[in-house]
């Protein structure tokens, strides 16, 4: 294999890594929408919390990796509750715009407690992935990154087939479609909104972990949300399928900008995407539109 | 002797928005295992009422602010609309409302949320699917597929998993073919034999409501104008005119034309 090739075999597998993680925080904006219809944007600093919350479990109580990973996602899941009841419940119906901007102040929030408490420099997580290498066929992986690919596609899958499989994936989506209908059905649709906060914000923490783990933590790390962000917004708001292909799509092309244009191509990339996926489908590539009847 | 009564709505008022009144103390009963017919014309306020009942208001900002409504003996004032599901309530709302993103068995695995907490058999989707054979030939078909008519089947088939002990039914002839309204109809008659659930159905066309049910309301402005057992409306030369499109004799047609827009206005002052 020509050196060129393996090389650009091992961008792409990196690409896949980061693509994955993309994937699995794009998940967590696409279950609050498809439920609550608000576009979360502290879904990027809940990320960022779970990142911390796992160093202070990790490196501040000097709990096991084991103890500490499960306990940060259910720090996020719980936070994501607390929210869902206690600011945006009592806000459903209101202006979207407000809803949405409320989001961004929590964001702004969430960073600002977690600069008082750990201060603003960035840390590093303790170990708890091995760092040989791993190699397919020739080509050298990271082995975090392959961990955090591997768990993040499991999640992802295993939340599609609960989608597809589950009574409570039916009652998600007949809540997205329409929620008079859902309430008409019997469904408790104001606990399928608490649901979808806490698991959608547990899930964006669980990325804050593997992503900490890969590259460190710091109170920015919120930004890699917002890349997330490009995903569901390409990929559609409401897809969980939008967001593991776009996720993926999106993981590659950046490596393959940040290599072979340069690092600083990365985010003109990004959002030069956005722009031309929204001015071809309006409503996300696999985001649901108004059925044509045949 | 008086049959038992379901439901009873006691002179309720309704607004919208804390502006709009729609509602001005509507009162109205249905007897157990009956069929009541609610009639009116567009904006009456006959799926306020309904609403009113299955606590779907909140959701357009809409609020009783007189009256009581009683549903098995129980008020039902502050109850979640899934709890009032739940005890056995079923409100068929207005323009099908199918999850069209869903298959039609999962329209039909929603529905099962109804039965939560009631113990009692397993969701029985082949009843469903025996009262409406051409849902089971395209149970997983997309719902947003399916035609009119079919949707409509499928809202009621909705109804029919919830095993409930009233269904509220609205406008279930909106914009079907007469051949398929006569299906529909003959169907849920047949639902109600059956079953013995008990129905307030809400329509337009008069003539179908009032073939299958036994007792009929008629409402304008947000009040009840008329009621009584389906007989004796149909008898009634007002409702016959203005509701059955039936008239006496043989009249020149723009004559009964301007005459029928001015009982209409009388009626509506
Ligand atoms: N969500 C709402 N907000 C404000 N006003 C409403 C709302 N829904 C209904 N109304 C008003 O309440 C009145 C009664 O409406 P309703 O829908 O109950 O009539 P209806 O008898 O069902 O008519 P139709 O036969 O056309 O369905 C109308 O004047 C309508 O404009
Ligand atoms: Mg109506």
């Amino acid at each position: 294999m020509s050196g060129d090739l393996l090389f650009f075999i091992e961008i792409s597998l990196a690409g896949l890594g980061s693509g994955a993680l993309l994937a699995l925080t794009a998940l967590a904006f696409v279950l609050i929408y498809k439920a609550t219809r608000v576009v979360n944007l502290a879904v990027s600093e809940v990320l960022m919390l779970g990142g911390y919350l796992f160093f202070a479990f990790a490196a501040g109580l000097g709990l096991s990796a084991w103890v500490a990973l499960p306990l940060s996602i259910l720090g996020g899941g719980l936070l994501g509750g607390i929210v869902e009841r206690g600011v945006i419940r009592p806000m459903l119906g209101e202006n979207p715009i407000s809803v949405f901007m409320v989001t961004v102040g929590l964001g702004s929030i969430l960073v600002g407690m977690a600069e008082l408490i750990w201060g603003a420099e960035p840390k590093s997580l303790p170990a708890f992935i091995s760092t040989t290498p791993l190699f397919l066929g020739e080509a050298y992986v990271s082995r975090k990154i392959a961990v955090a690919f591997v768990v993040a596609g499991v999640t992802i899958s295993v939340f599609l087939a609960l989608f597809r499989f589950w009574r409570g994936g039916v009652a998600l989506r007949a809540t997205a479609t329409d929620q008079a209908a859902a309430y008409s059905c019997g469904i408790n649709v104001p606990g399928v909104f608490s649901v979808a906060w806490i698991v959608g914000c547990a899930t964006a923490a669980g990325a804050g972990v593997l992503l900490g783990a890969i590259g460190g933590i710091s109170t920015t790390m919120g930004v890699f949300g917002l890349s997330a962000l490009v995903v569901v917004i390409v990929g559609g708001l409401d897809s969980i399928l939008g967001a593991l292909i776009g996720g993926l799509a999106l993981g590659l092309i950046q490596s393959w900008a940040s290599t072979y244009l340069g690092g600083e191509y990365t985010s003109v990339v990004t959002f030069g995407l956005l722009i031309v996926a929204m001015m071809i489908r309006p409503y996300g590539l696999f985001g649901t539109h108004e059925i044509e009847r045949l | 002797m008086t049959a038992e009564t379901i439901l009873e709505i006691e002179n309720i008022e309704l607004t919208y928005k804390g502006s709009i009144q729609a509602l001005r103390g509507l009162s109205l009963k249905v007897p157990k295992g009956q069929i009541v017919a609610l009639l009116g014309s567009n904006g009456a306020g006959k799926s306020s009422t309904l609403k009113a009942v299955s606590n779907l208001l909140s959701l357009e900002n809409g609020e009783l602010t007189a009256g009581r409504i009683r549903f098995n003996g129980k008020d039902t004032a502050g109850l979640s609309p899934h709890a009032l599901v739940r005890s056995g309530l079923f409100h068929v709302m207005e323009g099908r409302r199918i999850f069209e993103d869903l298959t039609v068995e999962e329209n039909l695995v929603a529905a099962t949320y109804a039965l939560t907490g009631r113990g009692g058999a397993p969701a029985d989707f082949e009843q469903v699917y025996d009262y409406f054979p051409r849902l089971k030939e395209r149970r997983h078909n997309r719902a947003g597929y399916l035609s009119g008519g079919e949707q409509q089947m499928l809202a009621i088939g909705r109804a029919l998993v919830a095993r409930p002990s009233l269904i509220l039914l609205d406008e279930p002839s909106l914009g079907l073919s007469p051949l398929l309204v006569e299906e529909i109809f003959t169907i849920i008659a047949h639902i109600n034999r059956e079953t013995g659930v008990s129905m307030l159905l809400v329509e337009q066309n008069a003539a179908v409501a009032l073939a299958i049910s036994q007792f009929g309301y008629i409402m304008e402005n947000g009040r009840i104008q008329l009621d009584g057992p389906t007989e004796r409306l149909m008898a009634d030369d007002d409702v016959r005119e203005f509701y059955l499109g039936q008239s006496g004799g043989a009249e020149n047609r723009s004559f009964r034309d301007i005459k029928h827009y001015k009982r209409r206005k009388r009626w509506l002052s």
